[in-house]
Formats: C-alpha cells, sequence, structure tokens
C-alpha cells in the first residue's frame, strides 16, 4: 500500500522509541554497570572487568549462593502446585456445573489483590498465636506450625499465599479447555472410553499449547518473585526467605552496591533464558499442535 | 464435557470446597476490620463483628495520611491508563493494519522484552531518572507509559486487530481515507472491547504495583496506597484491626473495577492465553 514504511514507522514509532529506551538501552547499561564498581556513595567508578561475577561464584559472598538455592527451591516447589492445582480446578469448572460463573469469579477474584494487601491478610492468617489457621489446625487437633517464621516452613508458607492468587493461570486453561471439540469426546465414548481415557487421549493433548503457555509464564513469574519476601519476611528467618530479586534489590538499592548488584541481574537473566530455551526445546517433544504448526 | 450425575455431584462438591478456601481470607479480611482488638483475639474465632466497629476504618484512615496516598495513587493510575491506552492501541494499529517492511520482525524484537526480568533494567532506569533530576517525582511511574505502554498491552491489541476484516480499511482508501482515518473512524471505534480490558489491565497493574514507588519515591508526600500501607504496618503492627480496615480500602477499589469489568476481563486473558 502506499508509502506503508513511513506510516508504518509513524504509527510504531512511540513503542519502538519506548523499548529502545526503557528496555534495549537500559539493559545494555546494565551490562556495562555490572563490569564496574559503581557505587552512588563513592565518587569514583572504576571498570573492574568480570570481577564482580568471580567474586559470585567464588564463593565468597555466601549469600548469592543461599539466594539462589532459595529461589530455586521455591520455583520447584511454586510451578508443579501452581499447574497442577489450576488445570484440576480448570477441570471442575470445564464440567458445566450450575453456577460455573459464579465459582468462575470466586476463583478469580483473588489474583487482582494488591499484593501488599494480600500480604497483609495472610501475615494475619498465618499468625501462629491468633491467626485463623492455627487455630483451625488446634481444633482439629493437628499440630500448628510457625509458618512464615520458622526456618523450615518458611517457603512452603510463601507459596501457599501465592497460590490464593492462581486465579488467570486458571482462566487460561479454562480457555484451552473449552476449545476442545466436543466431537472428540463422543468418538472416545463410542469406543466404549470412559473419563481416565477421555483425559489422556484427549484432553491433555488438546491442552498442551496452553500449559506449555503457563509454564513458561510461571517460571519466569516465580524467579522474580520479590514483593512476597520484602513484605512477608524480608529475607528471614536466617536468609531462608532471602530471595534472589529481594537479595538483588537489597544490594543495590540499600547498599548501593549497583555495579554488583548490575551482575546479580545478569545471572538471573540467564538462568531465566536457560529454562525458557529449554522448554522450547522440549516442547517439540510434548505440545500438540493441531495442523502441524510449531513455535 | 458429557458427564454422569454422580460426577456431576463430586465435581460440584469440590468446588463449593474450593470456592469457600478462596473465599475464606476475604471474610477474614472484612469481619477483622470491623471488630475491635478484644473480639479479634477470642478463641475459637468469631465470625460475626458485635458491635459493628465501622470508626476502625475513620481510625485507620487518620493515622496516616491517606488522603494524600490516595491522591498520589489517582494520579499514577489515571496517568498510567491514559498513556497506555492512547499509545498501545496506535502502534498496535501499526503493526496489523499497516503493511510495511520489516514490521513483522520489529514487532518480535519489542516481544523479547516480556521475557526480560524487569531486575535487568531496574537499576539503569533508576540512575536515568535520578540523573535527570526525576528521582522522587511521580513522573518515572507514569511517562513510561506515553512510550508504547507495555508490550503486552500492543500485543493483545494485535490480537484484536488482526481479527478485524481488512475490507473494512480497503473500501475507506478507496474512499481517500488517510492511515490516520482508519484508525480514527473505522478501528479504535472497533475495539472498544478489547480497549477496555487494555485499560483495566492498565489500571490494576498500577494500582497494585509496589516495587515502582517503592523506588523511585522518597517522601511520604508522594507515597502511594501500596507504600502507605506497607508503612502503616512497620508503625503499628499488632493493630490487626486497623490493618485489616487500611487493607480492605486498598482491596476495594481492585474488586469493584473487577466485579463491573469481568466480563471483559475474562474474554482478555483468553485472548492472551490462546495464542500463547
Amino acid at each position: 500500500m502506499r508509502k506503508g514504511l513511513w506510516y508504518g514507522l509513524l504509527f510504531t514509532a512511540p513503542a519502538i522509541l519506548g523499548f529502545v529506551i526503557f528496555t534495549l538501552g537500559p539493559m545494555i547499561a546494565s551490562l556495562v554497570l555490572s563490569l564496574t564498581d559503581f557505587n552512588v556513595f563513592k565518587d569514583q567508578t572504576s571498570f573492574v572487568g568480570f570481577s564482580n561475577y568471580a567474586r559470585l561464584f567464588s564463593g565468597e559472598d555466601e549469600l548469592f549462593y543461599q539466594s539462589l538455592g532459595v529461589t530455586f527451591y521455591f520455583v520447584v516447589l511454586r510451578v508443579p502446585a501452581v499447574i497442577i492445582i489450576s488445570f484440576a480446578i480448570a477441570l471442575l469448572l470445564n464440567m458445566n456445573v450450575k453456577g460455573r460463573a459464579m465459582f468462575r469469579t470466586i476463583i478469580y477474584l483473588p489474583s487482582i489483590v494488591p499484593a501488599i494487601a494480600s500480604a497483609m491478610i495472610w501475615m494475619w492468617l498465618m499468625n501462629p498465636d491468633l491467626g485463623l489457621l492455627n487455630s483451625m489446625l488446634s481444633w482439629l487437633h493437628l499440630p500448628t506450625s510457625n509458618w512464615l517464621y520458622a526456618e523450615g516452613s518458611v517457603i512452603p508458607s510463601v507459596v501457599l499465599t501465592t497460590l490464593w492468587g492462581i486465579g488467570s493461570t486458571v482462566i487460561i486453561f479454562l480457555a484451552g479447555l473449552s476449545g476442545i471439540p466436543q466431537s472428540y469426546y463422543e468418538a472416545i465414548e463410542v469406543d466404549g472410553g470412559g473419563w481416565y481415557s477421555k483425559l489422556r487421549q484427549i484432553t491433555i493433548p488438546m491442552v498442551t499449547p496452553t500449559l506449555f503457555f503457563n509454564t513458561i509464564m510461571t517460571i519466569i513469574g516465580s524467579f522474580q518473585v520479590f514483593n512476597e519476601a520484602y513484605i512477608l519476611t524480608q529475607g528471614g528467618p536466617n536468609n531462608r526467605s532471602l530471595f534472589y530479586v529481594f537479595y538483588l534489590w537489597r544490594t543495590g538499592f540499600r547498599d548501593t552496591e549497583m555495579g554488583y548488584a548490575s551482575a546479580l541481574a545478569w545471572i538471573l537473566f540467564v538462568i531465566i533464558m536457560v529454562f525458557t530455551y529449554i522448554i522450547f526445546k522440549t516442547s517439540k517433544s510434548w505440545v500438540y499442535y493441531e495442523g502441524g504448526e510449531r513455535p | 464435557m458429557r458427564t454422569s450425575k454422580l460426577a456431576m455431584a463430586a465435581g460440584y462438591t469440590a468446588l463449593v470446597l474450593i470456592s469457600i478456601l478462596f473465599v475464606v481470607p476475604f471474610i477474614w479480611l472484612i469481619r477483622s476490620s470491623l471488630m475491635d482488638l478484644s473480639q479479634i483475639f477470642t478463641m475459637p474465632p468469631e465470625w460475626i463483628p458485635k458491635p459493628f466497629h465501622w470508626d476502625n476504618f475513620h481510625k485507620a484512615l487518620t493515622v496516616l495520611p491517606f488522603d494524600v496516598f490516595f491522591k498520589n495513587t489517582i494520579i499514577i493510575v489515571f496517568g498510567v491508563l491514559i498513556g497506555t491506552v492512547a499509545t498501545s492501541s496506535i502502534a498496535a494499529f501499526g503493526f496489523s493494519r499497516i503493511r510495511w517492511k520489516g514490521r513483522d520482525t520489529v514487532f518480535a524484537i519489542l516481544m523479547t522484552s516480556m521475557m526480560l526480568p524487569f531486575a535487568v533494567t531496574m537499576i539503569p532506569s533508576f540512575l536515568g531518572w535520578k540523573e535527570l533530576g526525576f528521582y522522587d517525582t511521580l513522573y518515572p511511574l507514569i511517562v513510561p507509559a506515553y512510550f508504547g505502554g507495555g508490550i503486552f498491552n500492543i500485543f493483545l491489541l494485535r490480537q484484536f486487530y488482526l481479527t478485524i476484516p481488512r475490507d473494512f480499511d480497503e473500501a475507506a482508501f478507496v474512499d481517500g481515507a488517510s492511515y490516520f482515518k482508519i484508525y480514527l473512524k473505522i478501528i479504535f471505534p472497533l475495539s472498544r472491547s478489547a480497549l477496555i480490558v487494555v485499560a483495566l489491565f492498565s489500571f490494576l497493574g498500577s494500582w497494585n504495583d509496589f516495587m515502582g514507588p517503592l523506588i523511585y519515591l522518597k517522601s511520604d508526600r508522594l507515597f502511594t496506597l501500596a507504600l502507605g500501607l506497607q508503612m502503616f504496618q512497620g508503625t503499628y503492627n499488632a493493630q490487626w484491626d486497623l490493618l485489616m480496615a487500611a487493607s480492605a480500602v486498598v482491596v476495594l477499589p481492585c474488586v469493584v473495577v473487577f466485579l463491573i469489568g469481568q466480563r471483559y476481563f475474562l474474554e482478555g486473558i483468553t485472548l492472551t492465553g490462546l495464542k500463547g
């Protein structure tokens, strides 16, 4: 069409500029910063090569390994929990029960609650002395827990608080499920298959593209958890919830070691890229695309 | 899926139980916000406030200048919303309704920013704003929205624009309309529901934002509700009645906005999720 290129660039200029100013530029700047000893309170900044990275991997910074361990533990615990539970709830919602719209609203609603408010509610629910969870447990004569305040239970507790907000993952699964043609299930019924064969042979293969999307988004999100660490635990007790991005923020903004924090950021970037790459690569063998389309 | 009566009953029961689990924190929030401290701490827990302490809200909202926090939040939320709706829809138009060389490559490059952890850009962006003299102002939280409004929103709108038949544009072209006219007169009005989705996501995104204000704002007079609530918790950490009242006030607008725009929300999530 007429002068397409000019108009195309004109319309997309704000977005392209925004990308350059707020993403590409800072990305390059961050890489450069990670090679310096930049500190807001120091007059001089010098180029230090890879020594920030060397310091990270030398074992000198124990908190770096601690935060990596904490974050991996969180990801390993949270991602399967989010995926399995949201898929199960989506299956239930897909059953066309009465009041389906209401159930859907109830399950989605917590995901729009601001992180800060959700954290307040859960701190109160998980209060070891007076919170609802422990009252319920002791009423049922079950052992109570110190939840966010004990080294062993802090990460599972944080995972639990984030499970309250899985609504959007459920809705995406539900969209994937409702896209499966009814006739496929009828074919299984004709062959005499029950709900299990339907699930194994139709539902699960057909929902793999959605599963793929949800898994990637949940992994990326879980690696970057910050609000929960900042508000609920401040990294404690005894650094057992020292989440990676919280440690990064603390290093950069509280201890003002921004060069070193930039190196931390790049390591996180590489980790997330590696995970995303692995899932993309393996997706060819487990994601089913109707019509043979591949990403 | 067609299911037997028994399976239906089991599924229904499971959904009711799950819904109770999802609702209980809300009820716990509301009931705590309306009780006095002695009733809050009763064991076993009571569910109905006796009497209703509506003055908790008044107390909670006056011990700190929540009116100022509210005003700041509103300025940010609407500043961001206007920028996002305007520039993301213009960009989405350029990425879907105009044919130009390299379009899809440029779009793919922009899409990579969705994978980028914010941790990577956070420090240089902060230093850049500080260098320009905008640290401890609301600008760093609003201005970026005027540069495309986030690739996620462009992506969502582009998905929607691609479903509008091309004949509309072609016909307008024959009549001598410019791209601007096509955007304003055809595409923008037709995409009302998708724009509402973007507006809703934008509202919630900036209302809920915690890390942005935490990094860029230092003075209390510029604090948002999220920061105010955090400050409140630091000062009155055992006052669960007041803390829950203040939390309820932060939650309420989100719930109202969601319930009003619910239909669009669910459509919007579906639109982005399916194409993932």
